[in-house]
């Protein structure tokens, strides 16, 4: 009897201690990045890093500016951003309010199978595929650009677009489409003019999950926009991403080294950015649910 | 005037339009891949050790690597991932500990692949002095997993009904004893849908192994978890950026195997939901 409460003591500690577990890996995480990325900033400000118009972190002395790099996902998340947000919110109005129950099922599963494609499966698809087609169309001397990149994260924007905008279309009570189609309303005016605002929070939080899910991919950006390291002046140009530059570079990196430290401190700053959109989509989220 | 019918008809044909622009090009890319792949699919490309530069021969490295790390990462994810959905679901109270927490999980479900690679080459790699290799690749695959193993476990012991409690506990059966003989066998069919989405998630990511594990070119079996392995998703990326005149062929079969791979962990997944949604009891 006492020694199954003291194995039950021990038990319940250790779930306690799991269910910590992620608040730890959070910060062990922060701490790790912080610990191998700080030291970047004995030789450039932060500011200066954050701004500096040139990367080339392998001449002598490095110049260690990212802002090209921060333009470059800026203009591809833009470019996604664009293409899926109509695209992905449409398809959840459609999904949620319109398709016949069966037709519903399968366009989830569809949905969850775009979801569930690798990402280096969707980098090679798009080179084998889009760049080409980006290339001719354009006459481009290479279909590796901002755009191509776009057009690939959109498609992969779209499962959370839809599915978190589906589940707040969903939980719009039944009663506020039942009033306004009483008054006379059609399918479409409640759509557009009841459940859609009612579902706003909900739909915003799907937006800015998408956009996390972009500023985060690094695989098939890599793949199709080309990585050149220069401040881009048009969406048919190549690109390099903060998350492709350290995809790209840390294999070569020595560990110790400046880039090292540089490549580092981009991860700060990605981890920064998906940590604000996370907090701001959750606060969204929990806006709607209280 | 403006009539409200066709307003309505117009509407709807643009947002059935929105919805065929997303699924059409998914159905493309899954059929595209299987004709071109398949063709390159045999016994001996399954089978043997990549040759000639990675121009010929088979994928079998890459295929046991990502094997490997499938199943560290499972190893350490799962127990971690299952307790503290517990802890969430059966202990935590509607505090502010139980927000942070699940703030901690939203955000580690929302951290960029790549930056879970930096991670694990700045604790596994180079702190704990693992070097490139399995275990270190697991790890930091394990974490990365964590966040939906714990999401789905929770869904599952939630839709345990809570009256299956109150009657284990007023038959004098202790909290755990409750969670170790009525809640969790009920809620296992969800967290084995939950663990195997986790594990085909973790089996097409190549951003976190990308400094952690992943061998660019070794034929052979890793003797040991101390040492790199080859894996799929990286061997992908390097054949179709790396390696130039690798046969087209060669590259469809690998995105083939690697799809074929992910989606077939899906479909296990779907099948234990559907099949538990039919046992259900209440």
């Amino acid at each position: 009897m006492n020694i199954r409460k003291v194995k039950e003591f021990f038990i319940e500690k250790l779930i306690f201690i799991c269910g910590l577990a992620s608040i730890f890996f959070v910060v062990l995480i922060f701490l790790f990045l912080l610990r191998e990325g700080a030291a970047v900033f004995n030789s450039v400000s932060p500011a200066g890093f954050l701004s500096g118009r040139s990367w080339y972190p392998i001449s002598e002395p490095p110049q260690l500016g990212i802002l090209p790099l921060i333009l470059g996902s800026l203009m591809v998340t833009v470019g996604a951003a664009v293409i899926s947000i109509p695209v992905g919110v449409a398809c959840a109005v459609y999904i949620a309010e319109i398709a016949p129950p069966s037709v519903k099922e399968a366009l989830k599963s569809g949905i969850e199978l775009l979801a569930a494609i690798p990402s280096v499966v969707i980098g090679f698809i798009g080179m084998v595929t889009l760049v080409p087609w980006v290339k001719s169309v354009f006459r481009l001397p290479t279909g590796l650009t901002a755009l191509s990149g776009s057009i690939m994260l959109a498609f992969m924007a779209m499962p959370t677009i839809v599915s978190v905008a589906e589940d707040a279309l969903y939980s719009v009570p039944k009663s506020y489409k039942e009033g306004a189609l009483a008054l006379g309303a059609t399918h479409w005016q409640v759509i557009h003019r009841v459940i859609l605002p009612a579902a706003a929070s909900g739909i915003l939080a799907a937006v800015m999950l998408g956009i996390g899910r972009v500023i985060g991919e690094t695989m098939a950006v890599m793949m199709i926009t080309g990585n050149s390291a220069v401040i881009p002046n048009s969406i048919l140009q190549p690109v390099r991403t903060l998350t492709a530059t350290i995809a790209a570079e840390m294999g070569e990196a020595v560990v110790g080294s400046e880039h090292y430290f540089a490549l580092f401190a981009v991860g700060i700053v990605l981890f920064v950015i998906s940590f604000a959109v996370n907090v701001t989509a959750d606060l969204f989220l929990h806006k709607r649910t209280s | 005037m403006r009539n409200p019918r066709r307003t309505q008809k117009i509407a709807f044909f643009l947002l059935f339009l929105a919805t065929l622009f997303i699924v059409v090009p998914v159905g493309l890319i899954v059929i595209i891949i299987i004709q071109k792949g398949l063709p390159a699919v045999n016994w001996q490309f399954l089978s043997d050790v990549p040759r000639q530069g990675m121009r010929a021969g088979g994928i079998f490295p890459a295929i046991i690597g990502t094997v490997y790390l499938v199943t560290g990462a499972i190893i350490f994810a799962l127990p971690i991932g299952v307790l503290a959905a517990i802890y969430l679901n059966e202990y935590a109270g509607d505090n502010f500990l139980t927000r942070i927490i699940k703030l901690a999980i939203v955000n580690l479900a929302g951290v960029p692949s790549v930056v879970y690679g930096l991670f694990g080459l700045a604790l596994f790699v180079v702190f704990f002095r693992f070097g490139a290799s399995i275990i270190a690749g697991s790890f930091t695959l394990g974490i990365m997993t964590l966040p939906i193993i714990i999401t789905t476990s929770r869904e599952a012991l939630e839709s345990v009904p809570y009256s299956f409690r109150e009657v284990s506990r007023s038959l004098g059966a202790s909290k755990w004893q409750t969670i170790r003989y009525i809640v969790l066998p009920n809620a296992l069919s969800g967290i084995l849908t939950g663990t195997i989405l986790g594990l085909g998630r973790a089996a097409g990511e190549t951003a976190p192994i990308l400094f952690t594990v992943a061998a660019f070119y070794l034929p052979r079996l890793p003797h040991s978890v101390f040492e790199q392995t080859m894996a799929l998703p990286y061997h992908l990326y390097v054949i179709s950026t790396q390696v130039p005149n690798v046969d087209e062929k060669v590259r469809y079969g690998t995105a083939l195997v690697l799809l074929a791979l992910v989606l077939f962990m899906n479909l296990v997944a779907i099948v234990i939901r559907f099949k538990f949604r039919k046992k259900k009891k209440w």
